[in-house]
């Protein structure tokens, strides 16, 4: 073998040890399933979508809105009162709908009169996910098409109304029911426009902040063992429950004040955008008040305990510094995984076990509450607190109980198990 | 008022299915430094590990000045110190900054007195100030016996306390080995060194594959397998 072979053939052995190819393989593999749980966006957007429709209007253009509505979606309720407009609403709920779409009376006849005809849409919106909104897209695709159509017909027809009526000749009135909340004059699309500039920042600075003070962990138990003053820590007259606290303490200071300074950026961030022009008209707070600050502040504290606590527990399995870097591979992907999740879906619109899932990772919490918080869905963020201090503790009491015994010297018994079948392997090639 | 600093007695310590320590017994008396010596693998460290609060006892018993290691170990702690083989610092501090560390642990009013002794018995002058890893490797162990001596622990388990110094670093730690029994400390160490052994240890145990296969005075046990030194002796027991 020439040399530049024989370095390449060391190196690559080196590199790729199963500590470094399994965690690839699972993420490719948690991906992938993530995608079939939360996918299905182009089936859905080829389904006629869900609808109620009230025709109150009897005038020329009726008969063709009706025609592109009954052809193009499924009507599951029909009326031409919008007396009816609860009981239509009631309906699409239970049938899992979209929208109510309600024509008014005169819609025909202010089109013709050079006033635009309106159309008032009543969504029930699901979820605030990124994919949440997709299938009100079809709606909205609709609702193009009578646009265009009605348009068509002006043109063609030649009628006498001014260009700017024959171009665009009805308006749409939108209101959105979402989290037992009624938002006058925002549609789907517009609250989940306005809800992802607010709710994509949180996660980013959750998982940069996970990934930095529970990195600093991780390489200080490293440290400690590659530099040979464990055992020296160790038999100094100091409970094991202060060098457990007080590792995790001093790094959850650093994540605070890590925490603190992109809570003022972000707030910053907020009232300078102060979510666009529709959540102002639309006279709509939603913003987020001191009680909410106060309450996320709470979270993403806990949720740094919990996930310093985590990586202390893996820190206690590092040998050196190589290893403490492949030990935080797994808090990347616990911060990956919710990151991507509620990016595109809400919890309320995914299935149950990745509802599970999710509520079972505590960094999911901070990731999740902002859309909480915003809704006023305070028993969430309030069980997520709960469940993560919980977490936390149970997992410090872990680290604790680990530094008591000899696991944290001589290894766990499995860790042995698989160094004993290392060895055997290696004598035999 | 207990006599003895170490009472071992019937020890037994497992990892795994292998027992690397099979019962063995054995005193160390305050003011006495005691020897525990044999090949590579023969359960010196791990002995010493267990007296050291470190490792968890699988049976018999370690009592260190009456208190049970595996009931009491964070009062044992107290009376303790351990020097590893291959210690180290941390090395982005000063030998000063690392001494005040360990100092902190101690009682506030003899912090100062603690650093002092350390920083005399380290012997590093002026380089006392620099960053850790700036050090060789005989100063490194020379301010890890300092920092092992200095807080005047009841009981001090050096495990091989010389291993890779030179001729004059060893030399030099051997002494302060030597002078810190003066105030009655107990030491319990772990060499390979056979003329340190003679050197330093009032009594000796010879260990091997985890048992105690001989112990006593060095100059009894020379006059008992008629030989010149430890070193024969050691050669003639294992044997």
């Amino acid at each position: 073998m020439s040399a530049l072979g024989n370095i390449m053939k060391k190196e690559l052995k080196e590199v790729l040890t199963p500590a470094t190819i399994a965690p690839i393989i699972f993420m490719a593999i948690l991906f992938g399933s993530l995608g079939n749980a939360i996918g299905g966006i182009e089936e859905e957007l080829q389904q006629a979508p869900v609808i109620g429709f009230i025709n109150g209007d009897e005038g020329s253009f009726s008969p063709l809105i009706a025609s592109i509505i009954n052809n193009r979606s499924e009507v599951v309720f029909q009326s031409n009162t919008m007396s009816d407009k609860e009981q239509a609403l009631k309906k699409i709920n239970e049938k899992d709908g979209l929208a109510l779409i309600y024509i008014p009376s005169n819609f025909s006849e202010n089109i013709l009169n050079d006033s635009n005809g309106n159309i008032e849409v009543y969504w029930i919106m699901k979820g605030a996910g990124i994919l949440d909104s997709i299938s009100s897209e079809v709606v909205e695709g609709i609702l193009y098409s009578i646009n265009y159509e009605i348009s068509k017909k002006l043109v063609e027809k030649n009628e006498s109304v001014n260009a700017s009526i024959a171009l665009n000749p009805s308006r749409r009135i939108d209101t959105t029911y979402f989290k037992e909340q009624i938002f006058t004059g925002l549609s789907p699309s517009t609250i989940v426009g306005i809800l992802s500039s607010q709710s994509t920042l949180i996660p980013l600075i959750i998982m940069m902040i996970i990934m930095m003070s529970g990195g600093t962990v991780i390489t200080s138990m490293a440290l400690e063992k590659e530099n040979k003053t464990l055992e020296t820590l160790l038999t100094l007259p100091v409970k094991r429950v202060n060098i457990v606290i007080g590792k995790i303490a001093a790094s959850a200071l650093v994540g605070l004040l890590l925490a603190v300074i992109y809570m003022f950026g972000y707030s910053y961030f907020m009232q300078s955008i102060q979510f666009g022009s529709a959540a102002q008209t639309s006279g709509i707070d939603l913003a987020l008040s001191t009680q909410d600050f106060i309450l996320m502040g709470v979270l993403l504290f806990v949720t740094l305990l919990s996930a310093l606590s985590l990586c202390m527990l893996l820190g206690t399995m590092a040998k050196n510094f190589k290893s403490a870097q492949t030990l935080t591979f797994p808090i990347i992907l616990m911060a990956l995984f919710p990151y991507f999740i509620t990016m595109f879906k809400d919890f309320d619109t995914i299935p149950t076990a990745l509802q599970a899932l999710l509520f079972a990772i505590p960094f999911s919490h901070p990731m999740m509450a902002t859309r909480s918080l915003i809704f006023h869905d305070y028993t969430f963020v309030i069980a997520g607190i709960i469940y993560v201090t919980i977490f936390a503790a149970v997992t410090i009491s872990i680290v604790v109980w680990i530094f008591k015994t000899d696991k944290l010297l001589t290894g766990s018994s499995l860790a042995r198990k698989l160094m004993k079948f290392k060895k055997k392997k290696t004598k035999g090639e | 008022m207990e006599s003895s600093a170490v009472k071992v007695e019937n020890l037994i310590k497992r990892f795994g299915k292998t027992e690397a320590v099979k019962g063995i017994s054995f005193t160390v008396s305050k003011g006495e430094i005691f020897g525990l010596i044999g090949p590579n693998g023969a359960g010196k460290t791990t002995t010493l590990r267990v007296v050291s609060t470190l490792l968890q006892i699988d049976d018999g018993s370690v009592d260190i000045l009456g208190y049970d290691v595996a009931n009491q170990s964070d009062t044992v702690r107290k009376f303790i110190s351990y020097l590893p083989e291959d210690a180290g610092a941390y090395k982005n501090l000063t030998g000063r900054s690392y001494l005040t560390f360990i100092s902190n642990f101690f009682k506030a009013e003899k912090k100062q007195e603690f650093i002092q002794k350390g920083i005399e018995i380290a012997q590093l002058k002026e380089r006392i100030d620099d960053r850790v890893d700036t050090y060789s490797k005989g100063m490194m162990r020379r301010l890890l016996v300092g920092r092992a001596l200095m807080t005047d622990p009841q009981l001090a388990i050096l495990d091989e306390p010389t291993s890779g110094l030179d001729v004059l670093n060893a030399q030099e730690i051997r002494k302060i080995i030597k002078d810190s029994v003066k105030n009655g400390t107990a030491i319990l160490l772990s060499s390979h060194n056979m003329l340190e052994v003679e050197y330093l240890c009032d009594r000796i145990a010879l260990i091997s594959k985890g048992l105690i296969i001989e112990e006593g005075k060095p100059k009894d046990l020379m006059k008992k397998y008629n030989a010149v030194n430890i070193e024969e002796v050691f050669t003639k027991v294992v044997k």
